[in-house]
């Protein structure tokens, strides 16, 4: 079990509403291992989101623990959360996340500058030319096309190598074919860089693309996890 | 090596911040989402440092002005004459200074004699105004810098009149002769109360020897004056107080004259009034645009914090930010608000005497503490709030952090602001009732506010789609509409409360004093000549004015405990006590005086022992209603009872008494009558003949002090006009500040309405119709908050009539209409006009 890179130990996400207490995700297990591809699948509200902002540390579960990288969440507090987040994890995000007023090698280096590297700018242009967007370093958010927004996003999630790359309905907001060369892109670098991928989806197509399906229904986990690859 | 760690990893944690600091304020000022907490910041300082620099010169100015009252900026006098050591003591610390001697004589001109007071002077005299002078009695006078010549004398036009004088006699004064050269119109020093009855004579301090009218037992007041740079004249008086001896009176400038002080007093309210106006805008700016900031900055913020970004980091980058902005805000503020002192300073030049001294820097650590208490108090509570954005955000925009509680945060700072403005205006009830005011017309504006937009609501029935749309808004925004009422309506309600002060109060001022208000003072009337004065001053066209009886007496004892046992400090309050004191008695409560504590009396009291004291004379003696005073009238006894307070506007150049007594108790303690009158320059010849047909009346010339507080007047006006359009920006920027608080709903509203069909042109009517809805209703609540905060002012403040102003409603429903609407549906146009799919991308 050493290689396991995130590990969620019987998690689960209550929230108070008008009508009493709602469970969104219930006793949920699940680990992950290093470089492996997860896709967390389900219908609308069956608490994918919940589960991945979970992993990623950006919410608490009401009860269980999560651990990324060896490091338990439950134990921090949300600065800790917060450090973790920035030396082991990266994220895509479906409404691409970028700050409207930094050009897009701007957006690609404030991981690495929250990070204190000194070598921000060159790291940054470096993350643009893997995904193909030299001529576009100094352009704005609002000048570039979806695709090309989602290039950046994803140079900005992967400048930092980080051990897990979560991705929340990454191609949500794309046409097919632009969609089809975002997954192409995001698996390649995936590979390249020995990182771990978890991705929320809707989309059955890209979720055959991952090694393994966790699927969730109204909360519950449906069956364990399929193997379907290495 | 390990206890260096932590220290290199504060200094980095540091640089980052201010690294990230620096580089959002730079992109947030280019992109315009700083400008409005930068401007309601630098109007802010602008307007504190503009009236600061300019009320620290323009006081100093006013001040000498007041000092002429005095003929000196100091002045000590004494029945005996002063060690010359005060001389030596003035001289060493640069004062200028001048000697008077004055005491009463007769002066005769062959047989004929008149009582006059004689002032012999040195050659500096006056140190401050100047004396006037007329070639013929009641002739058209004209300054002078010099005094009389030795073997000369100047005499007033009474004595002249009455001695049958003319240019060049020879008048006889004690034991010299002296040739008459001029006729004596006015010395700055002569007093406005009624101190000085005897009509004066001007003459050189060197013959003074030669009259031997001085010796032992010989009433003289012997005055030093003197004057220069205000920390000399303070110096000179904390020598002054510690070294004076028993009997010498120290006299200031502030204490010199009441009319004077009272005229300043006003106009510095007036001034301070529009300053806080101002400085209260800004902070609803303020408070509006930090909410904006933070709104605008939440994403950025979840993002960061998803990245790695520490609260304390997010939070160092927005403080390093705003106080980048605040020094940023302090230093162009002061510039121009320099510049802007500069700009009143040229156009009040022709009405300032003399140069006027450099404004202290003062007023730029004042407006730096304003500014951190706005920003600590208005901008913080956003900030901290953004600190805790939670990074889920960034999955689901549903989610924000928990409210923070603004009105302990609000509260404080408003205490903050208010301690600030109490130490700049040092005026508790000027700066309570406006934040009293303020704060009380905001909460009904929000009630009220909730009130229309529910009926707004309702009425979108009955209009067009435009309309429905507009006012669907309006009602629809709920909080949001209440929030923009309330913004809307403070800043047009302090704007019109300005007018009101501006226009109402000022012209009830100039009012209150108007041209024909009496300028000389018949004193000395005997009972038996009361009816051929009347008659004079008829048949010589100058009217019937009241007269009042006068009677001088001084206070023996109050509530048993004589007056010299009484443990009364303060030269005011001595010299109530140990000076006589003019009483009179009256039926009715006189015109200008107010009734503060007790009952004016009815028929009933007629004759009964009481009296009515005015609030000076009150708070000097400590005294209470119930009190019982001693008084030594004529060598007769009389005690009576304290049964009302007055206020007395002393202003408003009408007889007014300290003490006031019931009909029928002292009429036959009478001695005489006075009465006031106004003469036109054309109509001063008959003031000769009244001096010849009625020999033992005294008239007395307030010509001089009136013009110097119609010049008082003239001055606030004209400054707190200049000081009006520093509140007028900050007013501007509220209204923007409120407009920009809904840009980015109205731009994705837009988008999507156009994207439906809407033609750019419904749009645009629909923003209009829900900004000038909102403009209406503000302009509605906000001539009600002005009306009620102007009648306050004007009764609690001013002590003026509150006049109801129709015009404030219509400039208030006209104008909010008008400019909210206007301001509104400009400043969204551009939101209009971006391309529907520009907007929703960008959402």
């Amino acid at each position: 079990m050493k290689d396991l890179v995130l590990h969620a130990q019987n998690i689960s996400k209550t929230v108070a509403s008008p009508e009493g207490s709602l469970t969104i995700l219930a006793d949920v297990t699940l680990s992950v291992r290093a470089g492996e591809t997860l896709a967390i699948v389900g219908a609308s509200g069956a608490g994918k989101s919940t589960l991945l902002a979970l992993l990623a540390g950006l919410d608490s579960p009401t009860t269980g623990r999560v651990s990324i990288a060896g490091v338990e969440l439950s134990m921090l507090s949300e600065d800790g959360r917060a450090a973790v987040r920035g030396r082991h994890v990266g994220f895509v995000f479906q409404s691409f996340h970028l700050i409207p007023s930094l050009t897009a090698i701007e957006n690609v280096m404030l991981p690495l500058e929250l990070a204190n590297r000194r070598d921000a700018r060159a790291a940054a242009a470096q993350a643009l030319a893997q995904v193909g967007l030299t001529p576009r370093v100094g352009h704005y958010p609002k000048q570039l096309s979806g695709g090309e927004q989602q290039r950046v996003a994803i140079a900005r999630a992967f400048v930092t190598h980080p051990a897990v790359l979560f991705a929340d309905e990454p191609t949500g907001n794309l046409d097919t074919t632009t969609g089809q060369r975002i997954c192409d892109l995001l698996f390649e670098l995936n590979r390249s860089t020995g990182s771990t991928l978890v991705l929320v989806t809707h989309d059955r197509a890209l979720a055959a693309r991952c090694g393994r399906l966790f699927e969730l229904d109204a909360g519950h986990a449906v069956a364990p996890a399929a193997h379907l690859s290495g | 090596m390990r206890s260096r760690l932590p220290r290199i990893f504060l200094a980095d944690f540091k640089m980052r911040a201010l690294r990230f600091a620096l580089r959002n304020l730079w992109r947030d000022l280019k992109s315009g989402e700083m400008s409005v907490l930068l401007l309601a910041l630098t109007v802010a300082v602008l307007s504190l440092t503009a009236v600061g620099f300019f009320t620290s010169r323009i006081g100093q100015g006013v001040r000498a002005q007041a000092a002429e009252v005095l003929a000196a900026d100091l002045r000590i006098e004494s029945s005996s004459p002063l060690p010359a050591r005060y001389f030596t003591q003035g001289r060493t610390l640069g004062l200028a200074t001048a000697q008077v001697e004055s005491f009463p004589t007769a002066i005769f001109n062959g047989e004929k004699s008149q009582l006059a007071a004689v002032h012999a002077v040195t050659s500096s005299y006056p140190l401050r105004g100047k004396l006037r002078i007329a070639d013929s009695p009641f002739g058209v006078a004209r300054s002078t810098d010099h005094i009389p010549k030795p073997g000369t004398v100047w005499l007033d036009a009474r004595i002249v009149a009455q001695l049958e004088l003319s240019m060049g006699n020879a008048v006889r004064i004690g034991a010299t002769t002296l040739r008459l050269t001029q006729v004596l119109d006015y010395r700055p020093d002569q007093g406005t109360g009624f101190v000085n009855l005897a009509p004066a004579a001007l003459l050189n301090e060197a013959d003074i020897a030669a009259t031997q009218l001085i010796a032992p037992g010989s009433r003289v007041t012997y005055s030093a004056l003197f004057a220069g740079t205000p920390q000399s004249v303070a110096a000179l008086h904390d020598y002054l107080v510690l070294n004076k001896a028993a009997g010498e009176r120290l006299r200031e400038v502030e204490e010199s004259s009441r009319q004077l002080n009272s005229a300043i007093d006003r106009a510095s309210r007036f001034l301070n009034l529009a300053n806080l106006a101002s400085v209260l805008l800004a902070a609803v700016a303020v408070a509006m645009g930090a909410r904006r900031y933070a709104a605008r900055h939440i994403e950025t913020v979840a993002l960061m914090k998803c990245m790695g970004a520490a609260q304390g980091l997010v939070l160092s980058i927005s403080l390093i930010e705003l106080s980048v902005l605040a020094i940023f805000a302090v230093l162009a503020g002061a510039a121009l608000g320099y510049l802007g002192q500069w700009g009143l300073v040229w156009l009040l030049h022709g009405l300032i005497q003399g140069a006027l001294p450099a404004p202290s820097f003062a007023p730029v650590v004042i407006a730096l503490v304003t500014v951190l208490a706005m920003l600590v108090g208005f901008a913080l509570p956003p900030l901290l709030q953004l600190k805790n954005t939670p990074p889920i955000r960034v999955l689901r925009k549903s989610v924000d952090s928990a409210p923070l509680r603004y009105g302990l945060s609000y509260g404080l700072s408003l205490a903050a602001l208010a301690a600030i403005l109490w130490a700049l205006v040092r005026d508790v009830e000027l700066v309570a009732s406006v934040f009293l005011g303020v704060l009380g017309v905001g909460a009904v504006l929000a009630l009220a506010g909730f009130g229309l937009v529910r009926i707004t609501g309702r009425l979108r029935g009955g209009v067009g789609v435009a309309w429905r749309y507009g006012l669907a808004n309006v009602s629809r925004r709920g909080a949001g509409s209440v929030v923009q009422i309330v913004a809307f309506g403070t800043g047009l309600m302090v704007l019109l409360l300005l007018a009101v002060v501006r226009n109402d109060l000022l012209a009830d001022w100039r009012r209150s004093l108007p041209s024909d208000v009496p300028n000389n003072f018949l004193i000395n009337i005997r009972p038996e000549e009361r009816q051929p004065l009347n008659q004079f001053l008829q048949v010589h066209g100058l009217g019937q004015p009241a007269m009042y009886p006068m009677i001088r007496a001084r206070i023996t004892a109050i509530n048993g405990v004589p007056s010299e046992a009484l443990k009364i400090t303060g030269d005011v309050a001595r010299g109530y006590l140990e000076r006589e004191q003019n009483l009179t008695w009256a039926a009715d409560l006189m015109q200008d005086n107010q009734l503060m504590a007790g009952r004016w009396w009815t028929p009933q009291d007629f004759g009964k022992a009481l009296v009515s004291v005015s609030s000076e004379y009150q708070e000097a003696l400590h005294l209470k209603l119930g009190d019982r005073l001693s008084f030594d009238i004529a060598g007769e006894s009389l005690k009576v009872e304290v049964v009302s307070i007055r206020k007395v506007r002393w202003d408003s150049f009408r007889p007014n008494f300290f003490m006031v007594f019931p009909p029928g108790l002292l009429d036959g303690a009478a001695g005489t009558y006075m009465t006031s009158v106004y003469l036109t320059p054309d109509k001063r010849p008959a003031l000769a003949r009244l001096v010849r047909e009625f020999p033992t009346v005294s008239v007395f010339d307030v010509d001089a002090i009136l013009s110097q507080i119609r010049a008082i007047m003239d001055r606030a006006s004209l400054a707190v006009q200049y000081v009006f359009l520093f509140t007028l920006v900050a007013g501007v920027i509220v209204l923007l500040a409120a407009v920009q608080a809904t840009r980015d709903e109205r731009r994705y509203e837009s988008a999507i309405l156009r994207t439906l069909g809407a033609s750019r042109r419904t749009v645009l009517q629909g923003v209009a119709a829900e900004f000038g809805a909102l403009g209406f209703l503000s302009g509605t609540l906000a001539a009600v908050g002005a009306t009620s905060i102007g009648w306050l002012l004007a009764h609690r403040l001013f002590s003026l009539e509150y006049r109801f102003n129709p015009y404030i409603w219509i400039l208030g429903l006209v104008c909010g209409t008008l400019l909210v609407g206007l301001a509104g549906t400009l400043a969204t146009r551009r939101v209009v006009n971006t391309p529907p799919i520009v907007s929703l991308r960008e959402d």
